[in-house]
């Protein structure tokens, strides 16, 4: 056994989950555990005790609620990845999903989990931060809501409350028929962790006249960012490869990439421009050929 | 902690720490061997078994949070004792085995595949694989196998599981 010692409790309810970790400093939530058990296995966390949230009905759940979907924090990333909810409403979550991690880990991870883990390559971080999700977390005092592009403050490092847990999340629904989703990926073997992602959702009129777009970046710098300059530009174009092309790589000028042993942090940047702007391209195409109305 | 397991179909009761992984559990405590532990930090997916019909890592499952749930290990596979499942034997035929030591986990793998996909694309397999490392083979006869066991599977008309 490679982990230290640690309690193990199981509570059935949201606040007597929050009661347990308000009790104990010590206290880690575990849900997935697809993070949280390799963290343990090196000891590189130390908790006095889990509390594990796996099992809170409360928690699993995804909701249409019209300009939202809801997604409670312990659904599991495979059930996300199947459902037809999550298929038609948001389309950018769903061509996200079969990147994180590999099938295995993803019939375990939870959707919450990953939000609340906040790894700067998290492909489900990266795409509430693009699409502007607000996560709600509750502690032992209530309940607050956080705006995902507030939520992440550095590497694996959240603005979540000490002794919160994340509830759900609520990734709003673009209303427009004719919209479309890319995302891309670079990394050392498929399903390894991004040296950079890149997220994009393009909503076009009739007239293929883009009237959205979200764009953003995640694997690169500490934190997942979405580049709402590029948003300002390219809203009312007919997102020609050129423009699409200025306007990503004038946005992700500033953008603070990191160096380590894989990847230099301009050779991040460079990648970053370009998977953002092919994310946006396909992003393009896919609502170019959508029904017109949904 | 005492935890109730359902491994291959069978109701066992153990005495654990919580520390200790589902994957340490099995092996030491059910004497399941086959569920090899390789790098036991959720990498390489030599310990893969399956949870409920699909795959997951038990080096990253604690054994106190596996009760209630259906676990099948390799040993759940053989139809009867000293026999091997079409799967199995796919994998002998094509030589998709050098050392073994991925290969409870690959099966595993592939076999929730079948299971959902009774006619995967190559693409398919290499994308149900993918987490599950192999340093012998290069895959590609371990790709071969699993098509094979799906061609006789739908030769024969069975799903996967049925004899």
């Amino acid at each position: 056994m490679k982990p230290v010692a640690f309690d193990y409790v199981r509570p059935t309810s949201i606040s007597e989950a929050c009661v347990l970790l308000a009790g104990d400093d010590g206290a880690r939530v575990i849900a997935g555990g697809q993070t949280l058990i390799p963290l343990l296995a090196m000891r590189l966390a130390r908790p006095t005790r889990l509390v594990d949230i796996a099992r809170i009905a409360d928690l699993a759940f995804i909701r249409d609620e019209g300009e939202g979907v809801r997604i409670g924090a312990v659904t599991r990333q495979s059930v996300a990845e199947r459902n037809r909810i999550v298929a038609t409403k948001l389309p950018l979550l769903a061509k996200a999903l079969p990147w994180v991690g590999h099938q295995a880990t993803r019939h375990r991870g939870t959707v919450g989990g990953s939000i609340a883990n906040g790894d700067p390559a998290g492909e489900i971080p990266l795409v509430a931060v693009t699409l502007q999700a607000t996560i709600t977390a509750q502690d032992a005092t209530g309940s607050t809501e956080l705006a995902a592009g507030e939520f992440y403050l550095g590497p694996m490092i959240s603005a979540l409350p000490e002794g919160a847990i994340v509830t759900h999340i609520r990734f709003p629904v673009w209303q427009q028929g004719r919209t479309g989703a890319g995302f891309h990926e670079v990394s050392a073997r498929r399903s390894d962790f991004a040296f950079v992602a890149s997220a994009a959702q393009v909503a076009l009129d009739a007239d293929g006249v883009c009237t959205a777009l979200s764009v953003g970046i995640g694997g690169a710098g500490d934190t997942p960012v979405r580049l709402g300059a590029v948003s300002e530009t390219l809203v009312g174009s007919r997102l020609e490869e050129t423009e699409v092309q200025e306007a990503v790589v004038a946005a992700s000028a500033n953008v603070e990439t990191v160096d380590d042993l894989h990847a230099s942090a301009a050779y991040r940047k460079r990648v970053a421009a370009t998977l953002a702007c092919r994310a946006i391209l396909e992003a393009r195409d896919e609502a170019a050929g959508a029904p017109h109305a949904r | 902690m005492r935890v109730e397991l359902q491994v291959n179909d069978r109701t066992s009761e153990v005495d654990v720490e919580p520390r200790c992984t589902l994957l340490d559990c099995l092996r030491e405590n059910l004497g399941l061997e086959g569920t090899h532990a390789g790098c036991e930090h959720g990498v390489c997916g030599a310990c893969t078994i399956l949870v409920d019909g699909e795959p997951a890592r038990s080096c990253l499952m604690l054994a106190v949070q596996a009760d209630g749930h259906e676990l099948t290990t390799i040993e759940g596979l053989s139809p009867g004792p000293g026999e091997l499942s079409v799967l199995q034997d796919a994998f002998c035929e094509t030589h998709g085995l050098q050392c073994g030591y991925c290969t409870p986990g690959m099966i595993l793998a592939a076999h929730a595949l079948l299971a959902r996909t009774p006619q995967p694309t190559r693409a398919d397999i290499v994308e149900a694989i993918s987490g599950n490392l192999c340093r012998c083979t290069g895959y590609g006869q371990i790709v071969e196998a699993i098509a094979l066991a799906a061609e006789r599977l739908r030769s024969a008309n069975l799903k996967i599981g049925e004899t």
